[in-house]
């Protein structure tokens, strides 16, 4: 049941680049990425494209599709129109380097950034207890496959080049959460969200949880929660009174 | 030419690599992480399953001797018996040491890291978090690198002052001061700049060679690069004839075809069943592991739930026993409708505990194929999935035969012997990651001087040939050419006239190979990477076939038509491979392998151990059995 589809692909390094029109063969069962294959086996073959796993696992393959942020590999020709034409190019939000290669170490920076796991000093590896219930809240973040299309669509950054220093992006606040949930983590991380890491410059718009491939409500379960634990801390009356009369 | 000076190069950022260049920060060595992704991609990502580690959290009578039992059954007793020693000691010791690093794995009742059944694996032992372990290793051992860095900033201002990533960069050469390793030779593949570690010691965690095949699991890292170096280098491999075509790949459609599909789904409570609908597996429990199986379906349900007074399942027989059996229903025509047979977790379990137990699969198979696996049967059928065979290492260190190299986890060789068991790879790649992280650090300790760097001319000659020829083959064909060649002639089941062909074709690509041209610049441009990858690959294949032609006997993970019983002659034997430093052409020699130790030959049973050796071996273990050693332990 193959079929030939029109595709317009960017093609380009650094800033400078256009859309190449290309027709090319699609078969049963395919995936847009197996598709930029072809155009690399058959008629591009310098056409710059990462991917690892192929299966949705590692999160190497994002890329825009007909605008919108997707996983190369998890994404169905099938649920296009064979007279569709469609439209792949880079994630915006990042410095393009070739095609669809994108510079993301923004986000291996702001990884950097974040404190890591801080465990008690007198627990011992294998002395670890945790409960089923308590590390589900961070095993959810976990699933992560740092595809960083969460924060690739994230408009805090995607339309303000200027808030990349003061925000880590809907992955990176999310790796908070996860550490402030996790049963064992003794740091402290409320305020840093808060003032370092920019928790507040997110307006819950949600488009961060509607790209995740994984499905993670990182709204709901994380932004959210986060955000209601700053403001426990610094808008609650007791703890400002608190604040008032110890801090003296 | 950019250049570092570094003590320890890791090439490879799966879990094997980055568990060894936190070894080596860890004991104060500046340290690189060369990798072809990006940071945090690695093949280790897509390990479902688990860690195998006997932690006894769940079965208490589980020890590293019951683990170190199973592990040579799986292997076929070819095992390096000290490494799988090594490695039933020590493996609950590095999953422990992952929860102090922030993993966090699914729990037991009491609060414990909870362990699930895997085939060969006599008590549930696998540490795992749902079926995305993978994804859970290599994130907690990143995040690990990640605080060393931060110490390291705190002290120095500096995050990459001892440790630093050069993620998408491909090392091409191994370079050498006379017999030593004194530095490696790559290029960056966003730029095609080309870049120079000057270093004493190589540590190889570069996995597999799956992408020699047309049906695998395997992603497009998996170019043998690690096992070529190696060799070009001077270094031996071993057991490179034995390969694991994992039972269950997903058949439809085409283009995911060889995706995995978790062994956990078969520890979970799946079967497997061809066209007719019977359970075929009880049909193919061989004499080795007659008493260890169940002969009835009840027998097999009741295990899951009470395993102290029931036999497992024969579909959690050791992958290679399934792989073929799976083979043989197709091949007798009940297979499945898309050329696999079913493999179903519909009919057994809930549908919320299915999506509980197995998000990734249910998301896999509804996403790729349209298949609910909470209502109906997945269909599956073998696809490549891991190398036995590697690096030829001293088991304690990791170290190969040339000084300053040193390997862990899949590139290397012995661990797993003819096969290897579902979830002893995490488990490999923690405990010699390790091992030769470690290795790797006392060995630059030693040394009175760095040796120089030589022969960068060559190795940069070689790279950039591809993109100076201006017309020649295209390397995208060259390696669907060797993809299916292999696939056909040296797979699942081998004889020796197909070998024989298989081998013919490798020599003609090689030439071919050799006139590749790649259109485009230098950056990001992977026409000439693939040309650049075609040796790698062609050498490990040469090896693969070439052993498979020698090795007169079916064992594991290597199955000859013409040869189909196992031969407690060849146990014996290892398989070596070597090249010139030019690749020209692999030489294979037999070697003798080196006896069991009495103390752990002794924990067989006589009966058992008759099946695998000779009968001057066992007039060796009876021996055994009679010395004061022996005597120790039935006192004890």
């Amino acid at each position: 049941m193959g079929y030939k589809a029109k595709f317009r692909v960017w093609r380009g390094e650094g800033g400078d680049g256009k859309l190449e029109d290309f027709t090319v063969e699609v078969n049963e069962g395919e995936v847009v990425l197996d598709v930029i294959h072809r155009l690399q086996a058959t008629q591009a073959p310098d056409l710059a494209v990462r991917w690892n796993c192929k299966a949705g696992k590692c999160g190497s393959c994002s890329m825009e599709i007909n605008g919108k942020p997707r996983l190369g590999c998890m994404t169905r020709m099938s649920t296009f129109e064979e007279s569709d034409t469609i439209t792949v190019t880079p994630m915006r939000t990042f410095p393009v380097i070739k095609d669809l290669v994108c510079d993301v170490s923004f986000n291996y920076q702001k990884a950097r950034e974040i404190p890591s796991f801080t465990p008690p000093s007198d627990v011992r590896p294998g002395e670890y207890r945790m409960q089923q219930i308590d590390v589900e809240r961070s095993q959810e973040f976990r699933k992560c496959i740092e595809c960083f299309m969460c924060n690739n669509v994230c408009h805090v950054i995607r339309d303000h080049e200027e808030n990349k220093t003061n925000f880590a992006g809907p992955r990176f606040l999310m790796r908070i959460a996860e550490l402030d949930m996790h049963p064992y983590d003794v740091a402290d991380r409320k305020d840093a969200a808060q003032e370092e890491h920019g928790l507040g410059y997110c307006n819950i718009t949600k488009c961060c949880t509607e790209v995740c491939p994984e499905h993670i409500k990182i709204t709901d379960n994380a932004l959210i929660p986060m955000k209601e634990r700053v403001v426990d801390r610094k808008y609650d009356p007791l703890v400002w009174l608190g604040n008032k009369i110890f801090r003296r | 030419m950019e250049r570092h000076e570094y003590d320890v190069v890791v090439i490879g950022a799966g879990g094997a690599g980055l568990r060894a260049a936190i070894e080596a920060r860890q004991q104060g060595k500046r340290t690189a992480i060369v990798c072809k992704s990006l940071f945090g991609k690695a093949h280790t990502v897509m390990a479902e399953g688990g860690a195998a580690a006997a932690m006894g959290n769940v079965n208490p009578d589980d020890n590293w001797m019951v683990h170190f039992r199973d592990t040579m059954r799986g292997g076929k007793f070819l095992n390096n018996w000290r490494m799988a020693e090594l490695h039933a000691k020590e493996a609950p010791d590095r999953v422990w040491e992952l929860e102090a690093w922030g993993a966090l794995f699914d729990r037991t009742r009491d609060g414990k890291i909870s362990q699930r059944n895997f085939g060969g694996h006599e008590y549930p032992r696998l540490a795992h978090v749902g079926d995305r372990t993978g994804l859970e290793l290599i994130r907690t051992l990143q995040q690990r690198v990640v605080a060393l860095q931060q110490e390291d900033y705190a002290l120095h201002g500096d995050y990459e002052a001892y440790i630093k990533v050069f993620a998408e960069c491909t090392v091409t050469r191994l370079l050498k001061d006379g017999d030593a390793i004194s530095g490696a030779f790559g290029y960056w593949r966003e730029t095609g700049k080309f870049i120079l570690f000057d270093t004493p010691a190589v540590v190889l965690a570069t996995g597999g060679i799956g992408k020699s095949y047309v049906v695998t699991s395997n992603s497009w890292e998996y170019t043998g690069d690690g096992h070529a170096l190696a060799l070009l280098a001077g270094a031996n491999l071993i057991n490179m004839e034995f390969i694991q075509f994992h039972p269950t790949g997903m058949v439809w459609p085409p283009s995911v075809r060889g995706i995995l599909v978790t062994e956990s789904v078969r520890g979970d409570g799946g079967v497997l069943r061809n066209s007719l609908g019977e359970r075929f597996m009880f049909n193919y429990v061989p004499d080795v592991f007659k008493d260890k199986y169940a002969t009835s379906e009840e027998e097999g349900d009741r295990w899951y739930t009470d395993q102290a007074n029931n036999r497992r399942p024969p579909e959690l027989l050791p992958r290679d026993e399934v792989a073929r059996a799976i083979n043989s229903e197709v091949k007798a025509g009940r297979g499945s409708p898309q050329g696999g047979v079913f493999l179903d977790v519909s009919s057994r379990l809930p549908a919320a505990e299915i999506i509980k137990r197995l998000p990734s699969m249910h998301h896999q198979f509804k996403e790729l194929a349209d298949v609910d696996i909470t209502k109906e049967p997945m269909q599956v059928g073998p696809t490549c999935h891991y190398i036995m065979g590697g690096v030829e290492v001293d088991a304690d260190t990791g170290a190969a035969s040339v000084p300053g190299l040193f390997a862990a986890g899949e590139v290397s060789g012995g661990m797993h012997g003819s096969n290897r068991l579902g979830g002893n790879s995490l488990s490999d790649l923690l405990v010699f990651g390790r091992r030769a992280g470690a290795g790797a650090a006392a060995y630059v300790d030693g040394l009175a001087k760095r040796p120089v760097v030589t022969g960068v001319e060559e190795a940069m000659a070689e790279a950039v040939a591809p993109l100076e020829r201006a017309s020649g083959e295209n390397p995208y064909d060259v390696h669907h050419e060797l993809q299916r060649t292999m696939n056909e002639l040296v797979g699942i089941i081998r004889k020796s006239a197909e070998i024989e062909e298989a081998l013919d074709v490798v020599e003609k690509l090689k030439e071919r190979a050799k006139n590749t041209a790649s259109t485009g610049g230098k950056i990001y441009n992977p026409g000439w990477h693939l040309a650049i990858d075609l040796r790698n690959m062609l050498l490990v294949s040469e090896c693969v076939a070439k052993a498979a032609l020698l090795r007169e006997e079916s064992r594991g993970g290597h199955t000859r038509d013409d040869y189909p019983v196992m031969s407690a002659g060849w146990r014996r034997k290892l398989l070596v491979c070597s090249t010139p430093p030019d690749g020209a052409e692999v030489t294979v020699v037999e070697r003798e392998q080196p006896s069991m130790r009495d103390d752990l030959l002794t924990l067989f049973d006589r009966g058992e151990l008759a099946k695998y050796l000779t009968e001057e071996e066992m007039a060796e273990y009876d021996a055994a059995l009679a010395g004061p050693l022996a005597a120790q332990k039935r006192e004890s």
